[in-house]
């Protein structure tokens, strides 16, 4: 981790029609961190992750990505500069094979270039998905199919990876993979904010987190100092559990 | 549609020419089956998009005697360009406002070009008489148009390439994955309202190929688009959202049907027992043959 900002979200507010899904928010994201968003589910998590990636645009307030304002953007031109999401639920092409999913990732033209080169990084990380390339995605375990997701956004070869609940559905295990695999992604240099509903594993995965509720920051700092928290305990593991597994 | 059983009356006559007719059919529906499958549109005016490309063809044809199949390097084109201006201007913008929009656009567009074609053609009946497409090949005692069979030929080469497209160019997987996952196509980068416009760009190609053979085989008029539309409709919906394949092999059930439904009960029931059949497959199998 370096101390230059990369992602700098200032005082967005996003609506949904007439339903204001976030108030006010203000993030900061380091180059080269692991960073946790955590909440309750319709706390704004997946709103402020489509925000960055252009999906919705903030009614006031700022997003800017390497410097530049990116909160008018279009989605395809926010995966140009270097953001990918791997979206909740996974979300490969059902009826598409794991390799032409994987190709797909690429399709942005800055991530063609790179295309040979990503694919391999994919398969060294899970080799799994090289194991089974003409499989449709469909017929892929939910492990399997996260992997794939994870993989996909990899080939657009991102700078700012962004990923909405890693751990929904999947067995301790698989998640245990999926951890390791992300912090490998990060080694290379690659930014990663994810959203996640398992708090206690987040805390000792991640390097900061961001504690949204009811679309506002609640919290935030290092995972060190959130583990310790009078409040996260309170609100998190119980009012007498003081300790954090 | 008025498949003339011809030569002698034994059941592979109807056979085969069920079989030829069904790769019309499955070549008329392969453009509104790939807009169905990428957009969630029924684009009403495929029909009258495939008509006024049998009238383009009629036009080189006659005025500038170069023969339909030639001329289609000028339909294609034409065609190609027309549809990418409709869904960037007209049904892109319908997008915009709500789903219902395009659909209701669309019938516009086909009432639009029925009465252009009306006034530019008038209401006579019209035909591509090339100096081939009235002759006949013969398998033992019994003739076969030969219009029919390279109005089959054609269907195969545009589901094979259409098929071979969306497949291995990143454009055609483009095209795939958004009409997989709008949002996840999103999320990879890929311009969904421009992918709409190619998509709906490739679906008029395919219409500009089946205007020609289409023209070939059967005389059209202004208002023969709704007859054909329906005959597509129900092909795509034999076949599953957005399977070429699909498409193409429902285009020959419905085909079969309809020659066989004539050769056993009469010319005049031969389009009841299509519908009915329809019917039927999708009592049976509601997403279709190869629908997802």
């Amino acid at each position: 981790m370096t101390d230059e900002t990369i992602l700098k979200i200032e005082n967005i507010d996003v609506f949904h029609g007439t339903f204001q899904a976030l108030w006010d928010v203000s993030i900061e994201v380091k180059r080269g961190e692991m960073l946790a968003l955590i909440g309750a589910n319709t706390a704004g998590k997946t709103t402020l992750l489509d925000a960055v990636s252009g999906l919705r645009h903030p009614s006031k307030g700022s997003i800017q990505f390497e410097g530049e304002e990116i909160g008018f953007l279009d989605p395809y031109q926010i995966v140009e500069l270097g953001i990918t999401q791997v979206p909740e639920g996974r979300s490969v092409f059902p009826d598409m094979t794991v390799l032409d999913n994987l190709l797909i990732g690429s399709y942005a033209a800055s991530a063609r270039k790179r295309k040979a080169e990503n694919l391999e990084k994919v398969y060294d990380l899970f080799p799994r998905l090289e194991e089974r390339k003409r499989q449709v995605a469909k017929t892929l375990s939910g492990g399997e199919q996260q992997m794939l997701a994870i993989g996909r956004g990899l080939m657009a070869d991102p700078k700012l990876m962004l990923i909405d609940e890693i751990s929904l559905g999947l067995a301790p295990i698989v998640i245990d993979e999926i951890f390791r695999a992300l912090h490998k992604i990060k080694a290379t240099g690659i930014t990663v904010l994810f959203v996640e509903q398992n708090v206690n594993r987040t805390l000792k995965e991640a390097d900061r987190a961001y504690i949204l509720e009811r679309g506002r920051i609640a919290l935030s700092g290092a995972t060190a100092d959130l583990r310790e928290n009078q409040e996260v305990k309170r609100a998190y593991f119980g009012v007498d559990t003081c300790e954090v597994k | 549609m008025r498949g003339k059983v011809m030569g002698s009356v034994d059941v592979f006559t109807p056979v085969l020419m069920g079989i030829m007719l069904g790769g019309l059919y499955a070549l008329i529906a392969l453009g509104l089956s790939l807009v169905f499958g990428v957009m969630r549109l029924i684009n009403l005016a495929h029909g009258d998009l495939v008509i006024l490309s049998s009238y383009i063809s009629y036009a080189i044809f006659t005025y500038l005697a170069v023969d339909p199949i030639l001329g289609l390097v000028i339909t294609i084109p034409f065609m190609l360009l027309l549809g990418f201006l409709i869904q960037k201007y007209i049904l892109g913008r319908g997008f915009a406002i709500s789903s219902e929009t395009p659909l209701i656009i669309a019938f516009g567009i086909s009432l639009v070009l029925q009465n252009l074609n009306q006034i530019l053609w008038t209401p006579l009946s019209r035909g591509l008489n090339t100096s081939y497409s009235h002759m006949s090949f013969f398998i033992g005692e019994r003739q076969f148009p030969v219009s029919y069979l390279l109005a089959f030929l054609a269907g195969i080469v545009v589901m094979v390439g259409l098929r071979a497209f969306l497949t291995r160019t990143y454009m055609g997987r483009a095209i795939t994955a958004a009409s997989q996952d709008k949002r996840a196509a999103q999320l990879m980068g890929i311009n969904t309202n421009r992918i709409y416009g190619y998509a709906f760009a490739i679906a008029m190609g395919a219409a500009a190929v089946a205007g020609v053979f289409l023209g070939m085989t059967f005389p059209f008029t202004p208002t023969s688009g709704i007859s054909f539309l329906t005959i597509a409709f129900g092909t795509v919906v034999i076949g599953g959202l957005g399977s070429m394949l699909g498409t193409f092999l429902a285009g020959i059930i419905l085909g079969l049907s309809q020659t066989l439904g004539g050769y056993l009960f009469g010319s005049a029931s031969q389009m009841l027992i299509v519908y009915v059949l329809v019917l039927a497959i999708l009592a049976i199998r509601p997403h279709g043959l190869l629908g997802r």
